[in-house]
């Protein structure tokens, strides 16, 4: 069996300890550790954007990283944003424009779209694009993610995930 | 009720055309959506598949004795054990667990549930295989010929000492092929012949459709489980559960009633799930086994391989006209790649054909497709089923027989356009037809005819990017597709005693937003919000029978069922509080929640009220409802013929496109369509299937090529097979024409299918209006576009070929 490791980190802004595989990917030790499934496999080489995660403030593709670096990190998940009332428009907005369809590729992208917002407050059309480049969808055609997104672009910055609280 | 209720008057709303929010909306964005790959039971084992390692090649030994002894293994099964396994498929042409041989990269060979994923891909690893090669049939104009290494050679399924397990009418074993044809089609209706005979202009084409794949984000996925009595529980992404549930009752020879199907949110269909695959009847032989629930989740590199594409197809189309722009006739010869075995992509004439006979008037055509067994992947059903490759070889020649005649390529189609009332040599019969406002709104909202003059002025300028447009138009089934006995859908509705409506639909939800436009229809008639209403329609156990999400069939048949079963607890309803307001029910209405005096709009009741007076009184009656639909269609006959819809949709795209002819670079600037969809229930979620069939149709035509190099899939992965993203989407300009179809619930048609099949088509056109050159093969890739500018593209070919 692999090596195991001890890890702290900080989920959804709960101090959180786990023991993971050394070659587990955070992907895995989300939905399968911690049982946190709103983390999505798609495709486990970093191409569909579906399992993103924020990581200190950094958007990352969860398949990617390996679980035991989250140590000492702030980790940010869908469940977290969820949580999260500051999204709450985020979130309005994608129902609200149907942004969603079969809904699978929405929790990576509604991750990416707050990070976005985050980094990029009152991005406009080619910034949105831009920013959910690393996002498939197969449902939408996109159309409808960007309209969300853009309209909650000029507003309030959402949460953002991962950054530690504002002091 | 307080005597300002009494008085309150309530205007008449609707839902019908609104912008509905999806109502599965917020649990799927806040991360809470629970798909398959998402559930666990208790005591789950983890199953795992191994595939062949060969294309094509005999087994002579498997050892899978290292991996039965691997700590944390519970079952390890071959076909050597599940004798009773029966041929799956459309054609029963495929074993689950392969025997004596493997005939494509995915045959399955093995397979083992384990206590986890981990430990059964280790399994896999220690089971050796010995295989013997065979030559590969990787070329279905090879394939064909006499002579050619035979796919199917021999008998296989279940051996003579298990027949007294066969059931009446169903197959056990598939008998062998002497030749590689899986399927033919003919059709015809009139004279070609003289078709041709009186043409002034008549061209023919060879048109090659590549391999593409759904991509649904979601992976494929299965959990299934036995109960003590042995009785079978699949949570399944399938998009028919009733047709599933009755042919998986016979691959397991159980009493198909022991079974149950619940569908859990699925990430992605598009006609993907419309087979049973045999990693879902492994799975259930692992499950059986190891009498522990089994779950199975493909990887990405496993969902490229393992699933079905569209139908790759060579085309040869031969059409003409008269100098004054009347269509002649349509001569068409297909071969389909069937790939190793036979699913819905062997079936997609079906649909090709109403394309070449009734898109347009032709008054004679003749059809021909023959679908061939190779070791290369095999081909299922995929939105358009067909109809995209039909419709990139008609709009091609739309647009080479305008020119030839000198004619504006827009007036061209008018001319032969359909209209309402038209009934088509194959007797499809248009009692609604938008078809001539969908193409004259699409072009005039483009400025089609300015452009496409200007563009072609413009070939020969010295900017190297060209600009072009180009149009294309559909005919596609809207109104369901009588293939099965019945094209029905039920519905069971009942109120509760607060008036909130539980809607238990037979239709199944793949993100395509059936479950809003079915509360919409049902609010419409009982005068509620739509958040009165809950709908349940993923259990077998559960819910009645629909034929299964495909065909662009819902909304027009879940739909007439919802509003059949909704009408009649609204009869009721007012009967009851006729008897209670002392009045004829016809001066009653329901709405805003409550009975209201229809001259007056004066609320008599909160609804809630009247129902639960009907429930806590001595002579107890609860609303509750049932409804079946089965629409006005028919089948067709053995010759294809037959009117095989109750409703046919239609529209028009417009393409444009910038052309870096330094580069070879198709950049799709604009899209804009005309959609006859009858009328517009649920405006945001019309749009939603439009843009992404759009973008669908753009990847179709510029970026998506699964490689398949003699038999080898060599770009499994989102890396190397290219998924349009969000910078490259089109501007998209969308109208609606609504020509109210008289069958349809509230008039509208289904669309599901429509935006995806005229992309590539108007793509193509759009190029050659831009350069003047013509491709004949997909995808249009930098390396095609560029190649044929230079004028080295290969034109496709197909050898003529004639039955022995």
């Amino acid at each position: 069996m692999p090596l195991k490791h001890d890890i702290e980190f900080t989920l959804n802004g709960v101090s959180t300890r786990a023991t993971v595989p050394v070659d587990m990917s955070t992907l895995t030790m989300m939905r399968e550790v911690l049982g946190l499934t709103g983390t999505k496999y798609g495709c486990g080489e970093g191409e569909c954007g579906a399992c993103t995660i924020v990581v200190d403030g950094v958007s990352v593709n969860s398949c990617l990283m390996f679980a035991v670096d989250c140590d000492g990190r702030q980790v940010a998940t869908i469940e977290g944003l969820a949580a999260d009332p500051r999204a709450d428009a985020l979130r309005e907005a994608f129902v609200a424009h149907g942004a969603v369809q079969c809904g699978f590729c929405t929790p990576g992208m509604m991750m990416q779209a707050s990070h976005l917002l985050a980094t990029h407050p009152g991005a406009d059309e080619e910034t949105i694009k831009r920013g959910i480049e690393g996002n498939l969808c197969r449902c939408t055609g996109y159309r409808k993610i960007v309209d969300a997104i853009a309209s909650v672009a000029d507003k309030a910055p959402p949460a953002a995930p991962g950054q530690g609280e504002p002091s | 009720m307080n005597v300002a209720e009494k008085k309150a008057l309530i205007e008449r709303d609707s839902l019908i055309g609104k912008r509905i929010a999806k109502m599965d909306a917020p649990e799927k964005a806040s991360g809470k959506t629970r798909y398959v790959h998402d559930i666990d039971l208790p005591g789950q084992l983890y199953g795992k598949i191994l595939r062949s390692s060969r294309v094509h090649a005999l087994i002579k030994r498997i050892d899978t004795s290292k991996a039965r002894a691997l700590p944390g293994v519970h079952v390890v099964i071959t076909a050597a054990d599940v004798p009773d396994q029966r041929p799956i498929g459309v054609a029963k042409d495929h074993l689950p667990l392969k025997t004596d041989r493997v005939r494509s990269q995915r045959d399955e060979i093995a397979a083992v549930a384990a206590v986890s994923e981990e430990i059964a891909e280790r399994a896999l690893r220690l089971i050796e295989v010995e295989y013997e090669d065979l030559p590969v049939v990787s070329d279905a104009q090879a394939a064909i010929e006499p002579g050619a290494t035979l796919i199917h050679p021999e008998p296989h399924g279940v051996e003579h000492h298990h027949l007294s397990l066969k059931k009446a009418g169903a197959p056990v074993a598939f008998v062998g092929k002497t030749d590689n044809i899986a399927m033919r089609f003919d059709y015809a209706h009139g004279d070609v012949a003289q078709g041709e005979a009186e043409s002034d202009v008549v061209i023919e084409d060879t048109f090659r459709l590549h391999y593409v794949t759904h991509c649904c984000m979601g992976v494929s996925g299965i959990l299934a489980e036995f109960d003590a009595s042995g009785n079978l529980l699949m949570y399944s992404n399938t998009q028919v559960p009733f047709l599933h549930k009755r042919e998986f009752a016979e691959y397991l020879n159980m009493d198909p009633a022991r079974i149950r199907i619940i569908q859990p949110p699925i990430g992605g269909g598009f006609g993907s799930k419309l087979d049973i695959y045999p990693f879902e009847v492994i799975c259930v032989f692992l499950a059986r086994a190891a009498r522990r629930p089994v779950k199975m989740v493909f990887s990405r590199e496993e969902e490229f391989l393992a699933s079905p594409t569209r139908q790759p197809v060579l085309l040869t189309l031969r059409s003409g006209c008269t100098k004054d722009g009347t269509l002649t006739f349509r001569q068409v010869h297909t071969l389909h790649d069937n790939g190793a075995y036979t699913s819905w992509g062997a079936t997609t004439p079906f649909v090709m054909m109403q394309t070449f006979s009734s898109l347009y008037r032709v008054p004679h055509c003749d059809y021909h497709t023959v679908a061939v067994y190779t070791n290369n992947p095999y081909a299922g059903s995929f939105r358009g089923y067909g109809n995209l490759q039909a419709t990139f070889a008609v709009e091609a020649h739309m647009d080479k027989l305008a020119e030839a005649i000198g004619m504006d390529p827009l007036e061209f189609r008018l001319k032969n356009a359909q209209e309402p009332g038209e009934v088509t040599g194959q007797g499809m019969t248009f009692k609604s037809c938008g078809f001539r406002d969908c193409l004259t709104t699409a072009a005039t909202r483009s400025d089609y005819r300015r452009k496409h003059r200007e563009n072609a002025a413009r070939q020969k300028d010295p900017d190297p990017v060209k600009r072009g447009i180009g149009m294309a138009s559909m005919l596609h089934v809207g109104g369901g597709a009588k293939i099965y006995p019945s094209d029905g859908c039920g519905t069971i509705l009942k109120l509760d005693d607060f008036a909130h409506v539980t809607l238990i639909t037979g239709a199944s939800e793949i993100g395509q937003g059936s479950e809003t436009v079915l509360a919409q229809l049902v609010c419409e008639e009982l005068g509620l919000p739509i958040s009165a209403v809950t709908v349940v329609n993923n259990d077998t156990d559960i819910t009645p029978w629909d034929v299964g999400v495909h065909a662009s069939r819902t909304t027009f048949i879940a739909g007439n069922s919802a509003i059949g079963a909704a009408r009649k607890a609204r009869a009721k309803i007012l009967a009851a509080a006729a008897k209670k307001f002392d009045c004829a029910d016809g001066e009653l209405e329901l709405r805003g929640g409550h009975v209201i005096r229809a001259d007056s709009g004066e609320a008599l009741t909160d609804l809630a009220r009247l129902i639960r007076s009907l429930h806590f009184s001595d002579r107890a009656e609860l609303v509750m409802t049932t409804y079946y639909y089965e629409p006005p269609s028919q089948h067709q006959d053995k010759g294809f013929k037959g009117d095989v819809s109750a409703a046919y949709a239609w529209a028009t795209q417009v393409v444009e496109v910038e052309v870096d002819t330094q580069t070879g670079i198709v950049k799709m600037t604009r899209v804009t369509g005309a959609h006859d969809v009858g009328r517009v229930l649920n405006r945001l979620g019309i749009e939603g299937q439009i843009e992404g069939g759009v973008v669908m149709g753009q990847g179709y035509a510029l970026t998506e090529n699964l490689m398949v190099e003699n038999g080898v899939v060599r770009n499994p992965n989102f890396r190397d097979y290219k998924l349009v993203t969000a910078p490259e989407i089109p501007e998209m300009d969308v109208s609606f024409i609504e020509s109210m179809d008289g069958e349809g619930p509230q008039g509208a048609k289904g669309v599901g299918e429509a935006p995806a099949i005229c992309i590539a088509a108007a793509t193509a056109n759009a190029i050659y209006n831009a350069t003047g050159v013509r491709i004949y093969d997909l995808p249009f890739t930098p390396e095609r576009v560029y190649r044929a500018l230079a004028g080295r593209a290969e034109k496709p070919v197909l050898k003529p070929w004639q039955p022995a």
